[in-house]
């Protein structure tokens, strides 16, 4: 701990500015541009460094961590290719909005812009892919950027912030002086909605015979899942969820919907269609909910909060933009809803119908294991309660459809960007950040494989992560598309004779692990797998090859208008 | 349609890049951008001309505002405002095109900068409009080369 006034070198000041922003964890890989900040961590008691074996790691975890616990994450690399490396981490953290501060070295401020031994233009690159972004070129100005930085990824939408640090101005000393005030003169979110909007929102749902609530990760960041559930059970409106605002709305509520769009459920998108009033809160009409455009719930008005303003009317033009946080919108809605209400039993209990119509379901059969098996066993037998993780493909949207999520911060997984590997890095994160509650990963052979190294982090930290591999040899989501709109010709998707027997892989890196091929063994493992807490353990589940995620509105179609089983590919022209 | 936006920005390294990284990134319309200090030395005033549907323009307005180095977007195009550009334009001269050439410069109110045996270098201000026009006009008597500074543009005063 270091004060006001000391005079300290510049890497010094990064630990007491990490310090004083009560930073656990950096996820970091050490390097020459950084050799002067592993020196003084050497010596830091009271922030822990986790060292990860690749820098893409290092974000993904970082990101992990911050969505699980609602903190910023914290990266450190190196210059030049460890900086480089981080890209697609930043990236995905930019487009799910979520918290992060990543620290680049970079070449000393003599040598920037002379193409130097591992320099990289990193704020260059990251510059559209970053919320903000600093270059520090004095060691005075390193506390004041820090201060920024954490200040700018945590507040509004949050995001990725990266500050890249010269080598000379780690070594470089000056007087600590910690700004106990932020002031960013083009930085002035809005927070607090606008009361007029609200209350016009308020007459508009008073008004409603068919609303319904179409929410986002919004509200999980603002942390409004209560004033959620509030005025959706007080004011009888149904709930739908993008894949990253599940749990915001316990998903075995009634009034629950699961989740609507490409892979959404049936009623959720007949309801999407129907409705008369659209209140989307904290989400941003993402294409994979909307589909096409034009046949997105016409016959609705539409309401939306967004702490962005650029959120609304970029995809779909609404009737009643609120700007603000979606704590503050969902509490001012419920103060300002009339006591009269409409009777909504008609709405209700035709969406009811469209769940019977074409329900979530799924066959077992005693000799083969189906995906939506084991997510369901997971949920049943963790009872909705584990901090989920996903990678990205068929068994993410399994895991949106099957895995009953009642909280929020339940759910981890790559929305926006669609990263595969980022499954096993984001658990690792997540574990650092909750001991409460089970971290279970699903993941696929194909994401599994680009980030496997972790798995090491893993097991070196003893993080008793559940690594559940939804193995069927294929990058399954591609060939669904390849089997449904290209003609049937698997270019490249089949890994059969190619995967290694990931058992012995798991094995290898020191991680206990088991493979389960039918239902009886699947449920054992899951059964032994959540008891286990020594460390992580990998469940190699072997299900059936082709299946395919049903129900399914194809690219660009409308939502109203879904695949609802596997039809043969040449009659679907 | 055609919309003139005035921005207030820090002035720091990098800034002009973040803003026109932001229309490219987004597929936006940019004609045209200048920027320079303004009274205050830690502020720029950027000035940028883009065209698109209402929609586009709207969401143009909102990711300028996005941008943390950015402290103020007006869209001036509906508000009283002057817009200047300056155009440097170097023509081909001889005995038979000066007197000519001499006159059309006098009638845009241009300023000769530089003469040389063979070349007239005149500088033109004027609305984008006007200079369009003196680039048309002058066309025929050969262009060596031109420079033209993109709109500047300020509120009008009030009374």
């Amino acid at each position: 701990m270091h004060n006001n006034g000391e005079k300290l070198i510049g890497s010094e000041i990064f630990f007491e500015c990490l310090r004083r922003e009560n930073v656990e964890y950096i996820f970091g890989y050490p390097g020459g541009a950084l050799l002067k900040v592993y020196e003084t961590l050497h010596d830091v008691e009271d922030i822990e460094h986790i060292l990860v074996r690749h820098e893409q790691g290092a974000t993904h975890m970082a990101e992990g961590y911050a969505r699980a616990t609602g903190r910023p994450g914290v990266v450190l690399v190196t210059s030049g290719p460890g900086a480089t490396n981080t890209v697609t981490g930043i990236t995905n953290a930019y487009m799910d909005s979520t918290p992060l501060v990543v620290f680049t070295g970079q070449v000393p401020s003599t040598l920037i812009g002379n193409d130097a031994f591992q320099e990289a233009d990193i704020v260059g690159i990251t510059r559209p892919i970053t919320k903000h972004n600093f270059l520090v070129k004095d060691v005075k100005e390193l506390a004041s950027t820090i201060r920024k930085a954490f200040y700018l990824a945590t507040n509004g939408r949050p995001g990725p912030v990266l500050v890249d640090m010269p080598k000379d101005v780690l070594n470089a000393d000056c007087i600590f002086e910690w700004p106990e005030s932020v002031d960013i003169r083009g930085f002035k979110p809005t927070i607090k909605c606008h009361a007029n909007q609200v209350q016009k929102a308020a007459k508009m749902i008073a008004k409603a015979r068919r609303p319904l609530l179409y929410v986002g990760g919004g509200v999980i960041t603002a942390e409004a899942s209560e004033e959620l559930r509030k005025l959706a059970i007080d004011q009888q409106i149904p709930v739908t969820m993008t894949l990253q605002g599940l749990g915001a709305f316990p998903g075995d509520h009634p009034l629950s919907m699961g989740m609507l769009g490409m892979h959404g459920t049936y009623w959720a998108n007949q309801a999407v269609s129907n409705c008369d009033l659209l209140i989307a809160v904290g989400a941003r009409f993402d294409d994979r909910v909307t589909g096409k455009v034009d046949t997105f719930a016409t016959q609705a008005y539409k309401i939306h909060n967004d702490i962005d303003p650029t959120n609304v009317d970029k995809n779909i033009k609404v009737d009643l933009p609120v700007v603000g946080d979606s704590k503050d919108f969902l509490a001012s809605l419920i103060e300002a809803m009339p006591k009269a209400k409409e009777d909504r039993g008609a709405w209700l209990s035709e969406i009811e119908a469209w769940r019977k119509q074409c329900p979530l379901d799924y066959t077992v059969e005693p000799d083969s294991l189906k995906t939506e098996f084991v997510i369901d066993e997971v949920s049943k037998q963790t009872r909705g309660h584990a901090v989920v993780v996903t990678d990205v493909g068929q068994h993410q949207m399994w895991t949106s459809q099957y895995y009953k999520f009642t909280e929020p911060r339940s759910i981890i997984t790559s929305g926006g960007l669609g990263t595969m590997g980022f499954g096993l890095p984001s658990a690792i994160g997540a574990a650092f950040g909750v001991t409460d509650r089970p971290v279970v990963l699903f993941t696929g052979d194909g994401g599994l494989m680009m980030n496997i190294q972790e798995l090491v982090t893993a097991v070196f930290n003893k993080l008793p992560v559940k690594i559940f591999l939804i193995n069927n040899s294929y990058l399954g989501m591609v060939r669904q598309w390849q089997e449904l709109f290209h003609q049937e010709k698997y270019s490249f998707t089949d890994l059969a004779s190619s995967n290694p027997d990931f058992v012995k892989v798991a094995e290898a890196f020191g991680c206990k692990a088991m493979s389960a091929s039918n239902p009886e063994s699947a449920r054992n493992a899951i059964s032994e797998a959540l008891a286990y807490n020594d460390g992580p353990v990998l469940v190699d589940f072997r299900v059936i090859r082709k299946d395919m995620v049903f129900p399914m509105v194809p690219a660009g179609g409308s939502i109203s208008d879904m695949l609802l089983a596997r039809l043969n590919p040449k009659t679907m022209v | 349609m055609k919309h003139l936006i005035s921005v207030l920005v820090e002035n720091k390294f990098g800034t002009l890049n973040r803003v026109a990284a932001m229309f490219s990134a987004r597929g936006f319309n940019l004609e045209s951008i200048s920027i320079g200090e303004t009274e205050d030395p830690e502020i720029s005033r950027m000035t940028i001309v883009t065209r698109g549907e209402d929609r586009i323009i709207s969401q143009v307005l909102k990711q300028l505002n996005r941008l943390v180095d950015t402290i103020k977007v007006t869209d001036l195009t509906h508000q009283p405002h002057v817009e200047r550009e300056l155009l440097l334009l170097s023509l081909k001269l001889n005995k038979s095109t000066q007197h000519e050439i001499f006159e059309l410069a006098n009638v845009f109110k241009g300023k000769v900068v530089d003469i040389k045996q063979k070349s007239i270098t005149i500088e033109f201000v004027g609305s984008p409009d006007k200079i369009n026009t003196a680039i048309d006009l002058f066309r025929p008597f050969g262009i060596r080369e031109l420079a033209r500074s993109g709109a500047v543009a300020i509120h009008r005063g009030e009374n």
